[in-house]
């Protein structure tokens, strides 16, 4: 009960938030961007995959909804409706510096990796244990590099984030079913990915090394 | 159940919006299927390791900067009112 309650105040005080906002009021605006800069900045670094791009991608998302807070008609969570601006500022980032090439969240691509799971070996028990934080980051950087880009921005909205199946929907304008079928895609490339390094292996605690 | 078929439910399995018929045949597939067992595991422990992985925080100096930058932009938006809404409250 604890929790629906301070969910309810949660949402009713970004409710009072905006409307000041709107009202002109900066110092609201500014709690909205403490409120979310860390979200804004994570989504846009994983669909970029560029820091400089990732910080331009906060600055200008959140400079768009203040512009257009008036737009901003309060049918659904003010979090997803930045979300949706801040997916669409990321993706124009990435259509730019890979010019020629087609970045859409309509891509929906398949590939071999699709489906049947060919690497089907067990994980050691604790993996990520096996590397230190900048090593596993780093595996986690590769791992999801790899992804098509509508793949990684379902992933980060709805497993990183936690947004719902509907908020995801609504913020990349996808039906319900289209997020789930790339979500499903997304979780089982980057499994397999991450077998690789994740494998369970006899020599991994007697050599100390499990990388290669 | 086939293999294919366990795996096109496996999201909804793993987010527990799936009906208990349904769930109760995945798990009986689960209880002779060691490869989907694996990769049942090994998925949930993806979706983990990435939410816990804490990868892309925002540093706190670089935080502190963007929002300057935004809060700066912001202001100068609203003095200058470089897009005028109609109904956007009057300033000044």
């Amino acid at each position: 009960m604890e929790l629906t309650q301070s969910k309810l105040s949660e949402a009713s005080d970004e409710l009072s938030l905006v409307r000041a906002a709107k009202a002109g009021n900066i110092d609201a605006f500014e709690q909205l961007v403490r409120r979310y800069d860390r979200n804004v900045f994570r989504i846009a670094q994983h669909i970029t995959q560029n820091r400089e791009d990732a910080e331009d991608v906060v600055q200008e998302a959140f400079l768009k909804a203040f512009q257009n807070l008036q737009n901003f008609h309060e049918q659904s969570k003010f979090y997803t409706w930045l979300v949706r601006i801040a997916v669409n500022e990321a993706l124009m980032k990435l259509r730019r510096r890979r010019t020629g090439k087609l970045v859409s969240l309509d891509e929906d691509v398949q590939t071999e990796e699709d489906s049947v799971p060919r690497e089907v070996a067990d994980w050691a028990p604790n993996p990520e244990q096996l590397y230190n934080q900048a090593e596993l980051h780093d595996i986690l950087q590769k791992t999801i590099q790899g992804l098509p880009a509508s793949f990684r921005t379902v992933f980060v909205l709805r497993d990183v984030e936690g947004l719902s199946t509907e908020e995801t929907a609504e913020a990349l304008d996808l039906s319900i079913p289209a997020v789930k079928s790339r979500l499903l895609r997304a979780r089982l490339q980057l499994r397999n990915r991450l077998t690789k390094y994740f494998r369970r292996k006899k020599t991994q605690e007697e050599s100390g090394d499990g990388q290669k | 159940m086939t293999c294919s078929e366990f795996l096109k439910e496996l999201t909804d399995y793993l987010d527990g919006v799936i009906d208990a018929r349904t769930r109760a045949e995945l798990e009986e597939h689960l209880t002779w299927c060691h490869e989907c067992y694996v990769v049942c595991n090994t998925t949930q422990r993806t979706i983990e390791i990435f939410k816990d992985s804490q990868l892309y925080e925002l540093p706190d100096d670089l935080r502190g900067r963007l929002r300057s930058a935004i809060m700066s932009k912001c202001k100068s938006h609203q003095k200058t009112g470089a897009v005028p809404k109609p109904d956007a409250p009057e300033r000044g």
